[in-house]
């Protein structure tokens, strides 16, 4: 019977049959010239969700803007912004819903120009098919590889090839045999093995619901036939237990349940579970639910557990199966995805969430960045907008996880900016490095506070921040024979000496700045370990570069001064030249002149040198060591 | 891996699997936010999230105060169900009415349905989420609503003066969510982003959710201006020379400001009727709206002035 017909009939009938549909998320990869639109617009016209005011605009649409020569476009009725559509293309991620007798269908549509690998990997990030479409007319090209490298990246194993336009090249067996042949062998270098070729016409509607009359050379499934029958919900359950902690849920003392969403495997009341990072044990007593307590849940449900003894447990942790546990590690490998307009900056300090924990991370400089047209791999110091590299990843503190290849939730991640909080780039992790298994830190037996005692003072970092010309040498080798004269240990770091030694390989790029800032945060944390006094004169533009040595050490040990001196009175002084070179454009990326200078928004002191004299802003930093209690 | 693999697989249908994602997107916004509220229409995709709310906290209530941003133009039967729903699940239901309003006496007959939408509710709510300082709140929109909504994000940033900027939302990648913001900025939920019309009825059934009467078929006074039905609600509706109100029967597809919402006529009394109608119709639910009919792109346009 008819759909149509059951529902007029015994619609009671037909919701029992849908309410045990099954759901499939999948990806469509592929230019407009590929017919990806219209192949999707297709789609939902065959599932019957094209209503009659839709049609109605798309046959308006069709007459006016239509390329089909006045018949129905079906890349219209998919087509969203009119931002968009006034360029004539997709520039996002959309998302598109049609259902079948058997399953309900998650589309993520993303245009397939070079540009835009960000959404695309947006999208198959939570694919779990691909379908890659091939004009066939131009068979194998440039952007199926990429887009094949791209999904196989994010980790979908099945990928159909809808080999599309085949009406166009008379429906010949021996142009889609060739194309065939040829993307079998190309899928099968990056890993791609569980493929599925169909040749289609999207425009037609060939081998998209029925097997198509022209092609009786093929006895393969149907686009549909393939979409509503392959398996893809198995592995996730086959995989050991891991339930990231969402919530802490505690209506009252008697309750306190731990709520997530389980991204692998399957849990019974009575499983032992270990808590990763902790490494603390327990036993499942329930798993409960609105609906009632479950005896077991198993993955992608939403659930809230209980556990027989009162442990540590919260929000980024992950309950695991006690026998087969994630890792937990602060150093990995993995590939990087750029996504911001903005270059990486390896060093900087960004924030990773990973699972439901976000804890402080640090890029390195890419190992290799993946050429996504050729797959060959070139050196690089930094990574752009949509490009990809592997990197090692530093964090300030473990996390559990697994490597992505095994369990997408528990090994992909993304990384944000901490002044914007935009997404700035995702991730896949590798594997732990050993050096962080392996290295432990060395518990020191003359600490800080055996320095501190024997020097009569307090250590501190006093960061002199502001443009090139603004007076912070001066002032600190003024504040340094004060504190000398008061008995006080100090050291003073200079940014034009330290880039004589120290950072002689770096540049003044705004990635190698950022690395300028971290390896001397890190010198003077040592020196701070060692109960010094450090005042450290560095230019140092970016405020999340401050930021970040500041929180390498203890609080009440960072005194940030700003010497503010507005530009064009430093450039007045230009003691160095330097400024000179600048404007006439023989000294490139200088603060100031065309690099940005961020001033700190809440420095500890602020110097005004239009106002004060070296010596009287020398004194207002001593007095204010005095008043933070560094010194007696 | 381990020794489980030969365990059999359990299969979710697609509404658990939308119901469990549903959850998990409302733990994450509770879990990363200061001060959540959720956005209660008081429509069917509204009683769907707040029961998705109930189930995602259980045993715990909900951690938010309901808000109904009221235009004092809804259906009466939709004031109702609103305190009683609130009453019976013991939440917090905060009411607001833009005051300007309120003074000027703002109302789709004299003021047209876009200047009323816009100060009513686009205005309205933004007034009311600097009102209680929320830093993040729930809708019911989905995505296969309207072309310009398929690309919405799940969480969607808005700037301090509510604006949505299409090159400013983040991408979304996996199930992990960036919902960070910056003291002014605030973010808009979405849990039912993945869910269809189809779904949201099927759910409503399956889970024997309560929604308005004004779904289903009854006979209700109305009137028919440009082919719509619209319900003569209270006596401030202004009847032109001649035009008598007849009783039909009818229910409506959505809901919204009385004078504002086509009804279809309809006898479907129970939820597999109104279901079998909602299968076998040849319209798109938005149809009925009249707010939409403006211009291509229109909903893309509210939506950047802060409509939800």
């Amino acid at each position: 019977m008819a759909a149509s017909d059951l529902i007029a009939e015994d619609v009671e009938g037909y919701l029992e049959a849908h309410q045990h549909k099954t759901m499939l998320r999948f990806i469509t990869c592929g230019s407009v010239d590929d017919g990806k639109s219209t192949l999707i617009g297709r789609l939902l016209y065959e599932s019957h969700l094209v209503f009659e005011d839709h049609l109605a605009a798309l046959e308006e649409d069709s007459r006016k803007v239509g390329t089909q020569g006045g018949e129905l476009d079906f890349a219209l009725l998919v087509d969203g912004l009119a931002a968009e559509r006034e360029q004539g293309i997709t520039i996002d991620v959309a998302y598109r819903f049609f259902a079948t007798e058997k399953r309900k269908f998650i589309v993520a549509d993303t245009p397939g120009h070079e540009q835009y690998t960000r959404n695309m990997v947006t999208g198959a990030s939570t694919a779990e098919v691909a379908v890659i479409l091939i004009d066939a007319r131009r068979g194998v090209l440039t952007q199926t590889r990429r887009h094949s490298y791209l999904v196989s990246l994010l980790g979908i194993r099945k990928v159909v090839v809808a080999v599309n336009k085949l009406d166009l090249v008379d429906y010949s067996h021996e142009v889609f045999d060739t194309i065939e042949t040829e993307y079998r062998a190309f899928a099968e270098q990056i890993g791609l093995t569980d493929v599925v070729c169909i040749p289609v016409s999207a425009l037609r509607g060939d081998n998209i619901t029925e097997p198509s009359p022209h092609t009786p050379w093929y006895h393969g499934p149907t686009l549909i036939g393939y979409l509503e029958t392959v398996q893809v919900a198995a592995p996730a359950q086959d995989g050991p237990f891991r339930l990231p902690v969402q919530w802490v849920n505690r209506p009252s003392h008697d309750f306190r349940g731990f709520s997530g969403l389980i991204v692998g495997g399957r849990v019974r009341v009575g499983d032992r579970v270990r808590v990763v990072p902790s490494g603390q044990q327990s036993t499942v007593s329930r798993i409960v639910t609105m609906d009632g307590d479950l005896d077991e849940a198993v993955a992608e449900q939403s659930v809230t557990i209980t556990l027989t003894d009162e442990i540590d447990v919260s929000r980024g942790d992950v309950l695991c199966a006690a026998a087969s546990p994630a890792g937990a590690a602060d150093q990995f490998e993995g590939h990087v995805v750029w996504m911001a307009e903005h270059e990486m900056l390896p060093g900087r300090p960004y924030l990773l969430k990973l699972g439901t924990g976000t804890v402080a991370a640090s890029v390195s400089r890419p190992k290799y960045r993946v050429d996504v047209n050729t797959l060959e791999h070139a050196s690089a110091t930094t990574l752009a907008l949509n490009e990809i590299g592997v990197c090692n990843l530093s964090l300030d503190r473990p996390v559990a996880f697994d490597p992505y290849a095994d369990n997408r939730d528990m090994g992909g991640f993304v990384l944000i900016d901490r002044l914007t909080n935009a997404t700035v780039g995702a991730g896949m992790l590798h594997f732990a490095l050993r050096r962080s298994q392996n290295i432990h830190w060395q518990a020191l037996t003359v600490d800080k506070e055996a320095h501190a005692a024997l020097k009569g003072h307090r250590p501190c970092v006093v960061w002199f921040t502001g443009l090139s010309g603004a007076g912070k040498s001066a002032i600190a080798d003024m504040v340094d024979k004060r504190l000398h004269a008061l008995g006080v240990h100090t050291t003073l770091l200079d940014g034009d000496n330290v880039r004589h030694g120290l950072n002689r390989d770096l540049g003044f790029t705004e990635a190698d700045r950022v690395e300028n800032i971290r390896r001397v945060a890190e010198v003077a944390k040592l020196m701070v370990d060692a109960g010094l006094v450090v005042l450290v004169s560095f230019i140092s533009p970016f405020r999340a570069e401050r930021l970040m040595a500041r929180t390498l050490v203890d609080e009440g040990e960072f005194c940030e001064v700003f010497v503010d001196t507005p530009l064009a009175i430093a450039e007045q002084r230009d003691v160095k030249g330097l400024y000179g070179k600048a404007r006439r454009g023989e000294l490139v990326n200088f603060t100031g002149v065309d690099s940005p200078y961020e001033p700190p928004e809440d420095p500890e002191l602020r110097l005004d040198t239009t106002t004060s004299t070296p010596e009287q802003s020398a004194q207002r930093v001593v007095d204010a060591l005095r008043q933070m209690g560094v010194l007696p | 891996m381990s020794t489980q693999a030969t365990l059999p697989h359990r299969t979710l249908t697609h509404l658990q699997r939308l119901e469990a994602e549903s959850i998990h997107v409302m733990r994450e916004a509770v879990a990363e936010s200061e001060r959540p509220v959720m956005l209660y229409s008081v429509g069917k995709d509204s009683s769907v999230m707040l029961h998705l709310a109930r189930k995602a906290f259980h045993p715990s209530p909900p951690p938010f105060p309901l808000l109904h941003v009221d235009t004092t133009w809804k259906f009466r039967q939709m004031y109702e169900f609103r305190d009683k729903t609130a009453v019976e699940l013991g939440l917090e239901l905060l009411v607001h009415q833009n005051p300007e309003c309120l003074e000027l006496g703002i109302n789709p007959f004299t003021h047209g349905s876009a200047v009323h939408t816009d100060m009513w509710k686009t205005q309205g709510l933004k007034q009311a989420l600097d009102k209680w300082g929320f830093d993040l709140a729930f809708g019911g929109a989905r995505r296969d609503e309207e072309k310009s909504r398929a690309k919405e994000r799940i969480f969607s940033v808005r700037s301090a003066q509510h604006r949505w900027d299409p090159k400013q939302q983040r991408p979304e990648l996996w199930r992990t969510y960036n919902v960070r913001h910056s003291q002014g900025e605030n973010i808009r939920v979405f849990p039912l982003s993945n869910w269809t019309e189809l779904d949201v009825w099927q759910y409503v059934y399956l889970e024997e959710i309560p929604i308005v009467p004004l779904y289903f078929g009854a006979p209700r006074p109305v009137v028919e201006r440009d082919g719509t039905l619209i319900m003569v609600d209270d006596e401030r509706m202004p009847l032109f020379p001649g035009e008598e109100p007849e009783l039909r029967s009818v229910r409506f597809r959505t809901l919204g400001c009385y004078p504002l919402s086509g009804a279809v006529e309809s006898t479907a009394d129970t939820l597999p009727a109104v279901i079998r109608e909602m299968l076998l119709t040849t319209t798109s639910e938005r149809q009925g709206r009249v707010i939409d009919h403006d211009s291509t792109g229109s909903m893309e346009k509210k939506k950047q002035e802060g409509y939800f």
